[in-house]
């Protein structure tokens, strides 16, 4: 069974087509309802293996590609280090050809390296998922959060949304730029000038600095998570100055349209990037991104591995 | 024995000449050059390019210390291939080569070893830590040419004026890596769109500038010379330019790498691609051609670095910096820069002839009667295809494997001997 989507591998979503975007999401819909019944697993990949390797800590993300391919009924792998390759003194390559030779079907990485799961993906003949590399791409991230938006507001074209906060070091805010741009809405972005890279508006994103003016009237609001080890790396005064120039409070909502969805990636820190009375509030959708991100998982592992 | 290179066209921009000659040999030295000369053996360079012999300023050998990635002895038959008749090897060896014992090592293998001269390059700061001077008379007395921590700045710019001062004195000049650490912090390519794309934390071109300037500054509260090593940016380029025409004593090596390749190779991840100072921008490429061709920037150097797999074939990340070099420099300057227009043949030969050996002092990079008998003889219009396989340098790490280049080294000839013999390639 080789993959329905155009590419072998999921690294990124600047190279997915607008088509396979849309297909992904669709099937999603249907992966949806599985999770919804009594017995939450059909056969789908009975007798695939998946094996999630994880060079980065994560709790949503990893348990969520678990539980997606356990519902398929794929056979699930984890393995966690919390070392890189290097200092374990294995090249990812080797340990990839390791891995290999055990005959899994595909494999799903998360690396604090950009670009590492394309050494896999190059160097292996079964599919990849990137589950985040750096600060380059988390995609699924990106699909699920389309698949949310989508879901809330029947359609993503024309639609506006604003992604605040540290866009340098956010992988998620690349993936969203990409798959929001390609699926017709408009994109604005806003955060301290020391947390927007050079040039970022060459990705077809607004750029501000002042995040009233950011969501004025737009349809959705996705904060990002703010390092908080970011504080004292010089790239601004303090997490209290922070909060009061970029976090998220009900009072500076009222700017965006009155139906606005909130959104954040997780982890949060509340009280910092959104205060809890927005996060909890009843535009925040943030819950149902992680429940979309299971279905979202679903379907990509169902379509590289052939689809029906 | 009497050797002499026949019909071939002779290019020394360092007599201004450029015609059909023939050069006499004998005793390791130019006799002349004329029309019919006659020796007990010819070589027919007929359609070659004679030139002087190729000096690369730039390169790490990597002995002592990692004789796994390069010795002497294969990083100069690596270079007489790439048409080099010496080398300039840095200090960043293992020992670092910032006494006279490392000095006198490097120099007593190289007369055993090596094929063409290798002339060394003490550092300027003990360790290369940027604390306190290396002992310059010592290393000067032993054969050093130059002085660089190259691989990293001398962040101090007390310490760099005072170093400036002191190898003023001994007219040894200061190389400088040229990089304020703390605008790199972790970067680990050029800080651009193309970062903000891929995620890669950048290294502004700010951290190159700030250094060059400072340099310059220094050089004229000095009144020392200095030399930019591997210049990658339009403003590094600019600020030399200034400043020369103050009449000031700095000059500038570029990189082929810098100037064949930009930042939007990276979409690859290629490790190769990773560079320091890394890969920059279009624009930045077009600033260093122009600098070339205005005399600017007098030298091209390789900054050879060769580097075990296991260390360069990772997460770019992870990945430490450089590629070899030696065996394309010549190739890759022939292809980008005369066969492109950018530069015309005499004056791409003065940046690895009278460039470099000016620079340093070396009494080197002429073909005029007495001179050494080094020649680098070029053919302009062969393509080659550059294949690893075929690497005489024993790391690996290049990105220009497989690529197809117009123009290459066809003879090297060092001291009079024939070092590399491309007549059977």
């Amino acid at each position: 069974m080789a993959s329905v989507l155009k590419a072998k591998d999921i690294l990124g979503l600047e190279e997915m087509e607008a088509e396979d975007i849309q297909f992904i999401l669709d099937t999603a819909e249907s992966m949806k309802e599985v999770s919804e019944r009594e017995i939450k697993k059909v056969p789908t990949l009975r007798g695939k293996t998946m094996i999630n390797i994880f060079y980065e800590p994560s709790t949503r993300t990893r348990t969520s590609f678990e539980i997606a391919g356990k519902r398929l009924s794929a056979d699930v792998v984890n393995i966690s280090t919390s070392t890189s390759s290097v200092a374990k003194g294995e090249t990812l390559k080797d340990t990839g050809r390791n891995l290999m030779a055990m005959k899994p079907d595909i494999l799903v990485i998360r690396h604090s390296a950009v670009g590492a799961p394309k050494i896999l993906a190059d160097a292996l003949p079964i599919p990849v998922i990137n589950a985040g590399d750096g600060a380059h791409e988390h995609p699924t991230q990106g699909l699920l959060d389309l698949f949310s938006i989508r879901e809330k507001k029947g359609g993503l074209k024309g639609l506006k949304a604003a992604i605040v906060g540290d866009i340098t070091h956010s992988r998620v805010a690349r993936s969203n730029i990409h798959g929001m741009r390609k699926m017709g809405m408009e994109v604005r972005i806003a955060g301290p000038a020391t947390l927007l890279p050079r040039h970022v508006e060459q990705l077809g994103a607004q750029v501000y600095t002042d995040v009233d003016a950011a969501i004025e009237g737009v349809d959705i609001i996705m904060m990002l998570r703010i390092q908080l080890e970011r504080q004292g790396q010089g790239l601004f005064p303090s997490l209290r100055e922070y909060s009061r120039l970029f976090g998220l409070n009900r009072k500076r909502m009222e700017r965006a349209k009155e139906d606005v969805l909130i959104m954040h990636p997780g982890p949060m820190n509340r009280g910092v990037e959104i205060s809890p009375e927005v996060a909890d509030g009843p535009y925040s959708i943030i819950l149902d991104q992680v429940t979309n991100g299971v279905a979202i998982r679903m379907a990509v592992l169902f379509l590289l591995l052939g689809g029906i | 024995m009497a050797l002499v290179v026949k019909f071939g066209r002779v290019v020394d921009p360092a007599q201004k000449i450029d015609e059909l000659l023939d050069v006499l040999i004998d005793g390791g030295r130019i006799v002349k050059l004329g029309k019919d000369l006659q020796g007990e053996e010819a070589i027919d360079a007929r359609g070659k390019i004679v030139c002087p012999g190729f000096i690369d300023m730039h390169t790490h050998l990597r002995e002592p210390g990692r004789e796994d990635e390069e010795t002497i002895e294969s990083g100069t038959h690596a270079a007489a291939a790439g048409g080099f008749t010496g080398v300039c090897c840095m200090a960043n060896t293992s020992p670092i080569n910032d006494n006279q014992a490392v000095t006198d090592f490097i120099l007593h293998q190289a007369k055993n070893h090596a094929v063409v001269p290798v002339y060394p390059i003490g550092a300027i700061t003990k360790g290369l830590k940027g604390e306190e001077m290396a002992e310059f008379g010592d290393l000067k007395a032993s054969g050093c040419v130059a002085l660089s921590d190259d691989g990293r700045p001398v962040m101090n710019s007390n310490l760099m004026r005072r170093a400036l001062e002191y190898a003023g004195m001994l007219n040894l000049p200061i190389i400088d890596h040229c990089e304020d650490l703390n605008l790199s912090g972790s970067g680990v390519m050029n800080e651009s769109f193309t970062s903000t794309r891929l995620g890669f934390r950048g290294i502004p071109a700010a951290s190159e500038e700030v250094m060059v300037a400072r340099d310059i500054i220094l050089a004229e509260l000095t009144g020392s010379q200095i030399h930019i090593a591997h210049v990658s940016t339009a403003g590094a380029t600019r600020l030399i330019r200034e400043a020369k025409s103050r009449g000031l004593k700095v000059s500038g090596e570029v990189t082929p790498h810098h100037f064949a390749l930009s930042e939007e190779a990276l979409d690859s991840f290629d490790p190769n691609l990773k560079m320091n100072p890394p890969l920059r921008s279009v624009e930045d490429i077009a600033a260093l051609k122009q600098g070339l061709a205005d005399g600017t920037l007098e030298a091209i150097a390789s900054d050879h670095a060769p580097h075990a797999a296991s260390e360069k074939d990772v997460e770019f990340d992870y990945a430490v910096t450089g590629i070899i070099g030696l065996e394309t420099a010549v190739s890759l300057s022939l292809h980008e820069l005369y066969h492109k227009g950018v530069l015309p043949l005499s004056n791409l030969v003065a940046k690895f002839t009278a460039g470099p050996a000016g620079i340093l002092g070396l009494k080197k990079g002429c073909l005029a009667p007495g001179m050494d008998a080094d020649l680098t003889l070029l053919v302009l219009e062969k393509e080659v295809l550059v294949d690893l396989v075929k690497s005489r340098s024993k790391s690996k790490n290049t990105p220009f494997h497989g690529w197809t280049l117009k123009g290459a080294p066809w003879m090297t000839i060092c001291g009079g001997r024939i070092v590399y013999d491309g007549r059977g390639a």
